[in-house]
């Protein structure tokens, strides 16, 4: 059976080495036996320790016992090891090939923060200990909170949240406490029609209403949509910069004073950070509230889906809200976890936060240092902006840039034209590049931009592997120029093909019947 | 170029070329403008060599008292059970360790799969039919099941019990005062959920009510109860369960409960000094359209091959924007992996045996300990994994914590009423609480004396 990472490894762009091909692999059936469906009665990976503890009985009333035991998986490690190993091998991933998935930040993940991340002083300590025995990582977290901070250019730090929607729903909490506390009630949250899908979502779960606000013709906020909205009722505008289009918005300043004008506050959705640590600071912008993507500007493997982690910086006014414990240092020079903040909105999850992420970005930012963080920046606004000329030049008939002439670190092409003239979608396109080996940019977002592609390619990727990837779309806009079902029916090459997400969702399977 | 870039000087010299800018300034130059530059490098020191960095956090690391340097009791929520090797293996493979969030599932059904199993496991744990491919940890995952039932039912006001863990209350009141629901706290009684209280806090306005299996303290409640007493009103009945004692335990589905959350920590993740660890979500079939979260589902591809994807999206944020049924995006996927192998690796059988064993070890501990000169149990409900002890009134309990830490055993979590709450996993012999007990004892009797006694 032809693996994923064969087919990566022996990336051949050239798509006469990836015919169209119907064959079934033999070891098809077996692939997709979920480990419920393998084993045998009896089988066991776990030798549980002897009890060595009298043995009572009684000591749990029947009625509280559970009376039929998990239908678990009953295999031996060789079956558990081979079956999870043949699992992985059907996943493409980023150290195996590029993955420019715009907004997702998909920069290499340093095998050194695994290693540091995995020191049984990190890995073993429990969050509840004492803070006088777990000074270690308190500094940690406080060397982190300063470093973001000065990345933000907002002084006041809370790793808590887990992830970025986690970060924005406690800055619009925040938003809230601010304004009662200021006796002011205020009812709806602003954002784009650009805007990542977690914003609006937040703003309900956050008791808001939202109030879309207009993209001008050059992809920044339409100024006068902003002056007519920005009323006494709205508590806040929720804003990422550079946006989704990749546009850093010219009208920045204009943007903070008419939103502070109307006393709300100005969120920072740090997303697109990687384009902009070192060159620009979200507090110097005006932005009272920022959340950073740990997983996105600084390393922590995105892990299929997370884990990832939130952190938020903010303002001096908004300070007092912020979650509790917070992290400080005490006259003595130690570490400690203050519980006591009288205005704090309280607690967004268990403990501390994601340490093990923190310490991953920590070890990053230590890494690279001040002129490496900015150099990182640079570099992912370079190749953005190369693999942007590139593809102009190949195929910018096909596929233009969808707003304004330059980009920060991530572009937005339509599919329209490709679409009218050649018979291929957007999703044609990014199924056909699985053939070549590369993982597709973001499909059909913004939502705004018809048959969108929204290609961020990071820093971390070299001149010949942004060249590669232009040329397979080159490549494929060219098939689909002589035969256009060629993409349509891609792709060819993967441990499955197309499959029928609208069969899924109409009669949902979500668990191996036992 | 930093270690971890690759543009040379000839790269830079064409790529600039092919862009049409005659330097990297002029990028920035012509889009960020000059009243929003920064104009200095950042205030942070300079870059170091790989193995600097490592010396760094392995300094910071050996500053921390972990579970590997003193006898640990310690649990309140995460516990130091033992990971198993294959665990490691299988986490910092690339194929799981680096992908994104599935969205081609051409490329992705390694990690389509795995959320498949890890739904199947969570299901058959909780003995509830529906499960999300993971959230964040335990008390978000709880204040997600308080917003399922705001948009299930819009009543005013949730039903707390004091037993809930004080982190998942605290964070479930976070949330609700922003979605504008009420909280109302029931007492415990006997260690337990007063049951009359609980049922005369009920009624036709109560959003949800939720409730700890075992609570905080240690105690199993009597969940079925708890659950009959919301029968008659339109609340969703939450249980937080502790994963690790589902073996032995009446599971939640069996019991009523119409969402069972949980922190996933103890299934094969690290402690982490809190995280990253996973939160699992569990429901009836009727809350299947308003679950949080991805949720992997099975199909089959244009060959009628065997195939899993992301399935039932139109809940979530990234289609349904403002509607979604929850705002979140990226959750636990790797954790949650974590979770099925530990549980495929403990078996059907593995997991029993691990319930018995903590079982015996617990009650073992409670009543070693109860029978020390100064300290006796804070309530006799049957407990399974972890139990109260509370110390006389004249002794500190935070400063017997401290001596014990001192003698190497960390005794467990000092609470307010002078309340020392004492977790085991298996990694705690007979011989370890054997030595909690001589230590615990010393302590005390350090105290009342004054002065130190040698343990």
């Amino acid at each position: 059976m032809s693996t994923l990472s064969d087919n990566v490894l022996h990336g051949d762009p050239g798509i006469e080495a990836h015919p169209p091909h119907r064959e079934v692999h033999a070891a098809g059936v077996a692939a997709t036996q979920t480990i419920f469906e393998k084993g045998r009665a009896g089988r066991r990976a776990f030798t549980c320790p002897e009890l060595d503890v009298p043995a009572a009985e009684g000591l749990l009333p029947g009625a509280f016992r559970r009376a039929e035991p998990a239908r678990l998986p009953e295999v031996s490690e060789p079956e558990l090891v081979r079956h999870y190993v043949n699992l992985s091998k059907r996943n493409f991933d980023l150290d195996s090939g590029f993955y420019p998935l715009g907004s997702c930040t998909m920069k290499h993940n340093p095998r050194l923060h695994e290693r540091v991340a995995a020191l049984p002083g990190h890995a073993r300590l429990h969050p509840l200990q004492t803070p006088k025995r777990a000074q270690g990582a308190l500094e940690l977290m406080h060397r982190l909170e300063h470093a973001l901070g000065e990345i933000a250019g907002l002084p006041h730090v809370s790793l808590q949240p887990s992830a970025g929607s986690h970060g924005e729903l406690l800055g619009v909490l925040l938003t809230r406490a601010y304004h009662e506390d200021r006796g002011e009630t205020r009812t709806k949250v602003l954002a784009p029609d650009t805007s990542h899908g977690t914003n609006p979502a937040t703003v309900t779960m956050a008791g808001y209403e939202l109030v879309k606000v207009g993209t001008n013709p050059d992809g920044g906020v339409d100024l006068d949509d902003l002056r007519a909205k920005a009323a006494p009722d709205v508590a806040c505008l929720m804003l990422t910069n550079p946006n989704t289009l990749g546009i850093f918005d010219p009208n920045i300043e204009e943007i903070s004073r008419i939103v502070h004008d109307a006393g709300a506050t100005l969120y920072y959705d740090g997303a697109n950070l990687n384009a902009v640590m070192g060159h620009s600071r979200p507090g110097d912008m005006g932005f009272d509230i920022v959340h950073f993507n740990l997983h996105k500007s600084f390393t922590q493997p995105h892990g299929g889906g997370g884990p990832g982690a939130g952190p938020i910086a903010v303002s001096e006014r908004i300070a007092p809200y912020l979650p509790h414990p917070v992290v400080v240092r005490r006259e003595d020079g130690s570490f400690d976890l203050d519980q006591d903040r009288p205005k704090s909105i309280g607690r967004l999850r268990g403990f501390q936060g994601n340490y093990g992420v923190f310490v991953r970005s920590y070890a990053y930012i230590c890494s690279l240092g001040a002129e490496g963080l900015k150099d990182a920046s640079t570099t992912a606004v370079l190749n953005a902006n190369y693999l942007l000329a590139r593809l102009r030049s190949l195929v910018g008939e096909h596929l233009p840039l969808a707003f304004g002439e330059r980009c920060m670190h991530e572009f937005v092409l339509s599919g329209a034209p490709m679409k009218k003239d050649l018979g291929i979608r957007t999703l044609d396109l990014a199924k056909r590049l699985l053939d070549h080996g590369f993982h597709p940019p973001t499909v059909y977002f913004p939502l705004l931009v018809d048959e969108a592609l929204l290609i961020e390619p990071t820093e971390t990727e070299t001149k010949e592997t942004l060249d590669a990837f232009a040329e397979a779309i080159a490549a494929i806009v060219r098939e689909a120029a002589q035969d256009p079902s060629v993409a349509r029916d891609a792709p060819y090459t993967t441990p499955v093909r197309r499959l029928d997400e609208a069969a899924a969702a109409k009669r949902p399977v979500i668990r191996q019947p036992l | 170029m930093s270690r971890y870039t690759t543009t040379t000087a000839s790269d830079l010299a064409e790529m600039l070329e092919a862009i049409g800018v005659a330097s990297l300034e002029q990028l920035f130059d012509e889009q960020v403008p000059a009243g929003v530059r920064l104009g200095r490098e950042l205030d942070l020191p300079p870059g170091l060599p790989e193995q600097d960095v490592y010396a760094h956090l392995r300094d910071l690391a050996a500053r921390n008292t972990s579970a590997e340097d003193e006898i640990s009791f310690l649990g309140a929520g995460m516990y130091d059970h033992y990971v198993p090797a294959v665990i490691d293996m299988l986490t910092s493979r690339s194929e799981f360790l680096t992908p994104y969030t599935p969205y081609q599932p051409e490329i992705s059904q390694g990690g389509l799969q795995v959320m498949f199993e890890y739904q199947t496991a969570i299901s058959e744990l909780t003995a509830l039919p529906v499960s999300n491919a993971s959230v964040y940890e335990g008390p978000s995952a709880v204040a997600s099941a308080g917003y399922l039932a705001k948009l299930a039912n819009g009543k005013g006001r949730f039903v707390v019990s004091a037993g809930l863990h004080p982190h998942s209350r605290e964070t479930l009141a976070t949330y609700a005062h922003g979605f504008g629901t009420e909280i109302a706290e029931v007492p415990l009684r006997d260690g337990i959920t007063d049951p009359e209280a609980w049922a005369a806090a009920i009624d036709a306005d109560t959003s949800a009510v939720f409730f700890a299996q075992p609570n905080f303290y240690g105690a199993v409640e009597d969940a079925a109860a708890l659950a009959a007493a919301a029968k008659d009103s339109p609340a969703v009945v939450v249980a937080q369960v502790d994963p690790l004692t589902l073996g032995i335990l009446k599971p939640p589905g069996e019991c009523g409960v119409d969402v069972a959350v949980g922190e996933g920590q103890s299934l094969g993740n690290r402690l982490d000094f809190g995280g990253p660890s996973f939160g699992f979500f569990a429901a009836t079939e009727a809350y299947l359209r308003r679950m949080p979260g991805r949720i992997a589902g099975e199909t089959t591809d244009v060959e009628g091959r065997r195939g899993f994807v992301l399935t039932l999206q139109t809940r979530e944020q990234h289609i349904r924007r403002e509607k979604a049924t929850s705002n979140i995006c990226t959750a636990q996927a790797l954790n949650a992996l974590a979770g099925v192998v530990y549980l495929s690796w403990l078996g059907r059988r593995g997991l029993v045996e691990l319930g018995e064993l903590l079982l015996q070890r617990t009650h073992y501990a409670r009543e070693a300990l109860a029978a020390l000169d100064g300290v006796a149990k804070l309530h006799d409900q049957p407990v399974v994994r972890e139990f109260a002890l509370k110390l006389d009134e004249d002794l500190d309990v935070a400063r017997v914590v401290d001596r014990c830490q001192d003698a190497g055993v960390h005794p467990g979590l000092a609470l307010d009423g002078n309340v020392l709450l004492v977790a085991l996993t298996e990694q705690r012999s007979r011989a370890d609480i054997d030595r909690l007990a001589e230590v615990l004892a010393a302590a005390v009797a350090e105290q009342r004396a004054g002065s130190p006694v040698a343990a």
